[in-house]
């Protein structure tokens, strides 16, 4: 498929590798912030290629993990009321709450809807008027455009039995809460690609300013990240500190002005608790005062049930990237795709699914 | 994008294909983007139009690495390794080294 095969060379990724190798002469620690390029790191075997001359932290950049119980609780609630469907990304449903999953209620009798987008759930409510429908408005920058759209959306055609969940995060400021927790090891970002299509590069020049690190935005696919990775070790090679984006065939440096816009009209900025992470100032957007007549919070008044951790589950230690899947003792014994007991074990983006799935796997 | 459906309107939309799949995308956030242009769409909305040119830049990376190392282009003689008798890891990676 055009612009995915040629990005998959393996012989430009062997070169491209290579001059890595040539360039590090230090083991230089890096992060790949998102989720998507964990997978794709571990899929193409490029972060066991490379575990000999560079680390690489995988970041919290996988929305479904990051998702706070309380909103996973609160969906369950709202699903179980009877009079409401909540609707879903279909990575949500199998991630454990502090009791259940989404798919539990389900089997229990609540309604629950798996949906492609959240314009799709807004089809939905506009065919049964007599159905709440929440969707449950969980993800990063990149995807808080298609939920600004369908609250604007759900305005204009007076749909009023619409409204939406927000747990939306921010990546920024889970960046600098890494970069100023005393433990960080991190030296260089690999920024994630798609959130960087909506919000551009220039926000992270007064991060690179006052941190002093090296960011490169960074693309999916095996020569993205390559390159990337090239350009980071390049930079940490040569002393230089600056925002470089390789994933130029998307990313401007002021982003995506209209779907900036759109995010900035229907939402502000607020903290927010991350899973594994604690509470992040600015870490999240909430419904602007105009729309909150679309929260579901404000619509149901729906009393927070107690929040109970697992016991045994470390993802709040992967989610920081202090621990490594594998070093889990749960991971891949207790703990499966099938039967997960964290929601990185749960997601496409997960940073133990990916373990699970590709690095058993021999280096082709 | 296959076809616009509604280009005027703030809640523009076209019939995008990924791959053999057609579906009705929302094009707010792209609506400078023409039929036979390549989008990225996340969640049923167009983020992002690929920018063609901007899209040759990795390879112009690899193009530099050859003029200024004088590396070898030609993809590497013999049939590959299959992942049945694959060596282990970092032998696989010398391999990998010399086949460079």
């Amino acid at each position: 498929m055009k612009y995915l095969d040629e990005y998959r060379d393996p012989v430009a990724a062997r070169r491209l590798l290579t001059e890595i190798r040539r360039q590090a002469t230090r083991p230089w620690t890096l992060m790949e912030v998102c989720g998507g390029q964990t997978h794709s790191l571990l899929r193409h075997g490029i972060e066991a290629e490379l575990e000999d001359t560079i680390e690489l932290i995988h970041g919290p950049g996988c929305p479904v993990c990051v998702t706070p119980l309380e909103a996973v609780d609160l969906a369950q609630q709202l699903a179980l009321r009877g009079d409401v469907t909540l609707a879903s990304f279909g990575d949500m449903l199998r991630v454990p709450g502090s009791r259940r999953t989404l798919l539990d209620v389900q089997a229990e009798g609540g309604r629950v809807r798996a949906v492609y987008s959240p314009l799709d759930a807004l089809a939905w409510a506009r065919h049964h008027p007599y159905e709440q429908v929440v969707f449950f408005a969980v993800g990063f920058e990149t995807t808080a455009p298609a939920t600004a759209l369908a609250v604007k959306k759900a305005a204009h055609d007076a749909v009023e039995n619409f409204s939406l969940l927000v747990a939306h995060v921010r990546v920024l400021p889970a960046m600098e809460a890494i970069v100023r927790s005393p433990e960080n090891r991190v030296q260089g970002f690999l920024a994630a690609g798609h959130v960087c299509t909506i919000m551009g590069y220039e926000t992270y020049e007064p991060f690179v300013e006052e941190f002093g690190l090296p960011v490169v935005v960074t693309g999916f696919e095996p020569l993205d990240l390559l390159e990337g990775i090239l350009a980071c070790v390049r930079q940490l090679e040569g002393g230089q500190k600056n925002v470089e984006n390789q994933y130029v065939r998307s990313v401007r440096r002021e982003g995506n002005t209209a779907a900036r816009d759109l995010v900035q009209e229907i939402y502000q900025v607020c903290d927010r608790p991350w899973r594994g992470l604690g509470v992040i100032p600015q870490g999240g957007l909430a419904l602007r005062p105009a729309w909150r007549r679309f929260d579901a919070r404000q619509r149901f008044a729906v009393e927070p049930l107690p929040i109970v951790e697992s016991a045994v589950c470390r993802s709040a230690e992967v989610l920081a990237g202090r621990l490594k899947p594998p070093q889990c003792e749960s991971f891949g014994t207790r703990c499966t795709p099938d039967a997960p007991l964290g929601a990185p074990m749960v997601s496409s983006e997960g940073a133990c699914a990916a373990y699970f799935r590709y690095r058993s796997l021999p280096v082709a | 994008v296959v076809r616009w459906i509604d280009r005027e309107s703030i809640f523009a939309q076209a019939e995008v294909e990924f791959d053999g799949l057609r579906r009705v995308c929302h094009m707010a956030c792209v609506p400078e983007a023409d039929e036979g242009d390549y989008v990225i769409v996340h969640a049923g909305i167009a983020i992002s139009r690929i920018d063609a040119e901007a899209a040759q830049s990795v390879f112009e990376t690899l193009a530099k690495l050859n003029d200024d190392d004088g590396w070898v282009t030609a993809p590497p003689t013999g049939p590959p390794a299959k992942a049945d008798q694959a060596a282990p890891k970092r032998e696989c990676a010398r391999a990998n080294d010399r086949i460079v």
